[in-house]
């Protein structure tokens, strides 16, 4: 069965995914807001994974959430907080309860996170992850023993095309689409020249990809971005620009940015859709998709 | 070998002494004399810190590598020394810890905490270089260990937290996958990394690793 998300990938549309980030807590209405407030304007919805090795809600029960709300989820995995054992336990839950589009991730480092003495277990990476999901569908598991009843994803996994260097880089994209990655979100954007260069090429590769945008929310966070986060470089351009905003409406110049990038990707075509991340402000994704005429 | 390893807090070994009154004092001529975490100099400043607290010392000894057979003299050397004392402090690293409590029914007190198996690059800078995995990837690697030298252990490539050749976890940190990329570049050998490498064998030596070599 083909999902509804590879079905869009497939369809040759402009492809809109976006994030939904559970909570710190049993409070998840936040999170059922933002389900209810995107699952019709986007194709799919990433449920981040401890997302910055900070624990919370898990994304497979995110995943359930947008479901049941008649979203369409791609579940994020990360090889950090569980080994092979759990990593395929968690894949045959998932495709019982139809969640059937998976995000195949490393994971960030447990002491970037809030539990700095946690044991970070890495028993696979991603690209192990990828194949482990195309064992699981051939109807074995890691371990070789037959499965009684197999599976069914449509797996994608991550890539920076601004890493510095590249080419390590892309030499882990192309082990990534070898061991099974259909799709690819990458890690935000900003300079849509070396995006494009990137995509010249991508291109040469039967797979999907949708760039990675990044709401900025005022010029200091662009530029903590830019200083701290690896593979995020925002042209100074871009700052300035939302330095330039009048008090209060930083926000709004960034929700313009992330519009005009987007319509700037769609129109020439560059890849085949985005991956909307608005971070703690997923309130405003609408106004983005709006701004992009989406 | 260089066992690496660093003197714990004095508060920690005075906890661990609680009660103990009567020290024997065990140091190593090779690794912590090296690492000046239990040498001569070392052992001596404890005998003093100790006897502070009020601490009978009732002995120490260097033992000139104390992870093999000289324990055993060293130990019958300082027999009554040993026999006055109520407890053994042992300032080498754990296998000399492991080794001193075998000959004794003593309590044997740790002094240090022993970090990893390393090399010194520069006077007093030590770094791991093997995790004694018990499947050595080295030659697929340009002669850097990703297990030891990626904070991950991955054996596929960089993650995405690599940044300007440096690791997500200490900016000062080179990203492993970036050297190794480097140098099997230069080495014309970039096949290798673009290998699929399987999930690594965790049990190749199940956790208590024991070998018997004929």
């Amino acid at each position: 069965m083909v999902t509804k998300f590879k079905e869009a990938l497939n369809s040759g549309k402009f492809v809109v995914t976006s994030e939904i980030g559970p909570p710190k807590g049993t409070n998840i209405e936040g999170m059922l807001h933002h389900i209810d407030l995107l699952k019709d304007k986007v194709d799919a919805m990433n449920v981040t994974d401890h997302q910055s090795s900070v624990m919370r809600f898990p994304s497979i029960g995110g995943c359930l959430s947008v479901r049941e709300r008649g979203g369409e989820p791609i579940l994020q995995m990360t090889c950090r907080d569980r080994n092979r054992l759990a990593l395929q336990a968690e894949l045959l839950f998932a495709y019982t309860r139809g969640v059937r589009n998976v995000l195949c991730l490393t994971g960030d480092a447990v002491p970037v996170g809030d539990h700095k003495e946690a044991k970070g277990v890495f028993d696979l990476d991603s690209s192990q992850l990828l194949r482990a999901i195309r064992q699981l569908e051939s109807g074995k598991d890691l371990g070789g023993n037959d499965l009684d009843g197999a599976v069914q994803f449509c797996a994608g996994a991550i890539v920076t095309p601004e890493a510095d260097p590249i080419e390590p880089q892309l030499i882990k994209f192309e082990k990534k689409m070898e061991a099974g990655a259909e799709f690819f979100q990458t890690q935000a954007i900003y300079d849509l020249d070396n995006f494009a260069k990137f995509m010249k090429y991508a291109r040469k590769f039967p797979v999907k990809i949708l760039a990675g945008i990044v709401l900025l929310t005022s010029a200091r966070m662009a530029k903590y971005m830019t200083d701290n986060v690896p593979g995020i470089f925002v042209p100074q351009g871009l700052i300035d620009e939302l330095a330039a905003a009048p008090k209060g409406e930083a926000l709004k110049k960034g929700i313009e940015i992330a519009g005009r990038m987007i319509t700037a990707l769609k129109k020439d075509s560059l890849c085949d859709g985005v991956h909307v991340m608005a971070i703690g402000k997923e309130e405003v994704v609408p106004d983005i998709l709006a701004a992009a005429g989406l | 070998m260089k066992s690496i390893t660093k003197q714990k807090p004095f508060e920690e070994i005075k906890g661990q002494l609680d009660g103990l009154d009567r020290v024997f004092i065990v140091g190593c001529g090779t690794c912590t004399t090296m690492t000046k975490t239990g040498g001569r100099d070392e052992v001596l400043a404890m005998k003093e810190k100790l006897q502070e607290q009020g601490k009978i010392v009732t002995g120490w000894t260097v033992i000139p590598t104390a992870c093999d057979e000289m324990t055993e003299v060293a130990i019958k050397e300082n027999n009554g020394a040993i026999r006055n004392a109520g407890c053994m402090l042992v300032m080498s690293c754990a296998l000399g810890v492991h080794k001193v409590s075998s000959y004794l029914d003593k309590p044997v007190i740790p002094g240090v905490d022993t970090l990893f198996i390393g090399l010194e690059d520069e006077p007093g800078n030590f770094h791991e270089v093997c995790a004694q995995c018990g499947q050595c990837v080295l030659g697929e690697t340009a002669g850097i260990c990703p297990i030891t030298a990626c904070h991950k252990g991955l054996v596929n490539g960089p993650c995405g937290g690599t940044n300007k050749g440096k690791c997500e976890v200490d900016k000062e940190k080179d990203c492993a996958w970036t050297l190794i990329y480097q140098r099997l570049n230069v080495q014309g050998r970039l096949d290798l990394m673009r290998k699929q490498q399987p999930p690594k064998n965790f049990q190749a030596a199940p956790r208590p690793r024991t070998i018997k070599i004929a």
